[in-house]
């Protein structure tokens, strides 16, 4: 009986805590996100029309623009930038490869003062490494799934 | 017209990351994750294949490109070199982004020094 | 029943403690806020010559207690006993003032809730005939609680808009048998409360049902109404958790809502300055208190003040590990004469 009321209290607690939450400005964030995002990737195919036109072949320019791209996203962190645009930006900044890059440099950057080992070298995957354990592994299912059907 | 399309799909993928933010109150962390995830997934089924096509760079760049290409780089290399393709396709594909991101993240760590917010 | 106890939660000081001295220095955001003119230092780097966050916290902590013993001419040594504790893994910024100032040290861990949680034990021992000088104090630092609790600096996410800014200050207060006043009377210590609230984004909410169940409890034990009190304050309830409390505290029958505000409401000009849904961190509440407050007390423009720290006890780990988050809350009466 005790208990029950108890949990009473506690659900129409969350419903009160959710009603007096403050609404993020969820049109203007959506906004942001669809042209940071949107510019970001129109700075990557600039970069891409670029190699292409230097003669790389189709299939390759992607790890070119990769690799630029990533020095871009991992500089402006570097530099304190990157930060400020994801305020604004959200996931206009988090879901580019710039922000991968961004993944990586911030805690590596925040943990030098743990030392070169256990603090850059160990801290640059904790937001990066899931994604790589995640993604390759993923991608390893995929090919052992196409051998066996095709 | 590259420009214009290059926007639209980046752009909509971004859109649609941000809501499922906003939704679920997910870490950007997990954003990453479940994105380069589905780019696996969605290129392996051959859903990301037409999108890349179209939007080019506003496909490859967001991270499903990276997750599109480590499944493309899985398959292909399945097919030319069987079974330890797939363990070796992906990350062949994906290697340049790979090694970009250790070595520059390295670099910028070594040069600058965090900043406190405002 | 313990002579000096009253009611089921609350102590009533026989001989009240004086608060003899205070100082409060704050970082360089919280110093261009509305209080600014209260504080005695505010730095202009948040790393204080230091080379790295954590050290600046400490460094921070340490001048905030030499300076309060300062202002009345005492020295360390003539400290019977300091009360601190901070943010950080295993309370380093205080335990690093201890070892500097070579001053008898208990060590608290009370998340936000420290302020409030060490005056109400340095009033005691006070009261208790254990100390002549007991030091109140604690600290936060916004950058070094941001890497433990949340995210790598230079990380591009966004801000919700329930989240709160840690405040970069430290704070202390020389507790003293005989002084002129402001005088600790009562204090309240809360319980751990814990309504289910999970996300470490939105702390007001998880600490809102400790505040209440505090003012409350404050309420019942002493026979007080909201009205005796010129001001009551929390510590960082935010704009969210100051909400919540009122609404808790109106369906027990108590109106808190004219004279009840919030450190971390007060310490920034939310118009101005970026920081959601408001303040938050064991400075946060000490910086206010020991700048702000204690100089309206003093002048006598505040009379009888009810402060009460918050605190949400999480860690990293229990976060992850999916735990709901428990709040904490300690009220302390002070009055400007008795």
């Amino acid at each position: 009986m005790e208990r029950s009321k108890e949990e009473e209290i506690k659900k129409d607690y969350l419903k009160m805590a959710e009603k007096v939450g403050p609404s993020s400005s969820f049109l203007k964030n959506c906004a942001a996100a669809f042209i940071v995002g949107g510019l970001i990737c129109d700075v990557g195919q600039l970069v891409m029309n670029y190699f292409l036109s230097l003669g790389i072949p189709k299939d390759e320019v992607n790890s070119y623009v990769a690799a630029v791209m990533i020095f871009l996203g991992a500089f402006l962190t570097g530099i304190g930038v990157y930060d400020n645009i994801g305020k604004h930006a959200g996931a206009g900044s988090i879901v580019p490869i710039t922000g991968f890059a961004n993944s990586v440099v911030s805690p590596a950057m925040e943990f030098k003062r743990e030392g070169y080992v256990f603090g850059v070298g160990a801290k640059m995957f904790v937001i990066a490494g899931p994604v790589l354990v995640y993604g390759i592994s993923a991608s390893i299912i995929v090919g052992l799934i196409y051998y066996f059907i095709r | 017209m590259d420009y214009i399309r290059a926007f639209l799909v980046g752009g909509t993928i971004c859109l649609i990351g941000q809501i499922l933010m906003e939704k679920t109150k997910l870490t950007s962390a997990r954003i990453l994750v479940i994105f380069v995830t589905a780019g696996v997934i969605l290129g392996a089924v051959g859903v990301y294949k037409p999108i890349a096509e179209f939007g080019r760079a506003g496909a490859s760049i967001p991270l499903t490109g990276f997750g599109y290409s480590l499944a493309r780089g899985a398959i292909e290399e399945v097919q030319k070199n069987g079974i330890i393709g797939a363990f070796t396709g992906g990350i062949k594909a994906a290697s340049a982004g790979m090694a970009a991101a250790v070595f520059f993240g390295y670099i910028m760590a070594l040069i600058f020094k965090p900043r406190t917010k405002n | 029943m313990a002579e000096k106890k009253i009611g089921l939660q609350t102590v009533k000081f026989k001989n009240p403690p004086s608060i003899v001295s205070t100082a409060s220095i704050v970082g360089p955001k919280e110093g261009e806020g509305p209080l600014r003119e209260y504080f005695d230092l505010i730095i202009s780097d948040d790393l204080y010559d230091e080379d790295s966050w954590e050290k600046a916290e400490s460094k921070m902590a340490r001048e905030a207690v030499r300076m309060a013993l300062k202002k009345i001419g005492m020295t360390p040594d003539r400290v019977d006993y300091l009360f601190e504790g901070d943010l950080l893994n295993q309370i380093t910024s205080s335990s690093f003032v201890a070892r500097d100032l070579k001053i008898p040290f208990f060590g608290l861990y009370g998340a936000c809730s420290t302020m409030t949680e060490s005056l109400s034990l340095a009033a005691m021992i006070t009261d208790g005939g254990y100390s002549d000088y007991a030091v109140a104090a604690t600290s936060s630092h916004f950058s070094s609680a941001e890497r433990q609790f949340r995210f790598p600096l230079e990380l591009g996410t966004q801000r919700p808009p329930t989240a709160q800014w840690t405040v970069t200050g430290a704070g202390a207060a020389v507790v003293g048998r005989n002084g002129e006043g402001p005088y600790i009377t009562y204090v309240t210590t809360g319980r751990v409360m814990d309504f289910g609230i999970k996300d470490a984004n939105n702390m007001g909410a998880a600490m809102a049902p400790a505040a209440a169940d505090t003012i409350i409890r404050h309420f019942k034990d002493t026979g007080f109404k909201p009205q005796d009190y010129d001001l009551i304050i929390s510590g960082d309830l935010g704009q969210v958790g100051r909400q919540l409390t009122i609404d808790m505290v109106k369906e027990n029958g108590y109106d808190i809502s004219q004279n009840f505000t919030d450190c971390g409401i007060e310490i920034f000009d939310s118009d101005r300055q970026d920081v959601h849904a408001g303040a938050s961190g064991c400075g946060c509440s000490a910086v206010v208190f020991c700048g702000y407050l204690y100089s309206q007390i003093k002048k006598g423009n505040i009379k009888r003040l009810l402060i009460m720290s918050t605190g949400a006890l999480l860690s990293p780990t229990s976060t992850q590990q999916g735990e709901s988050i428990p709040g904490i809350a300690h009220a302390v009466a002070i009055e400007g004469r008795i």
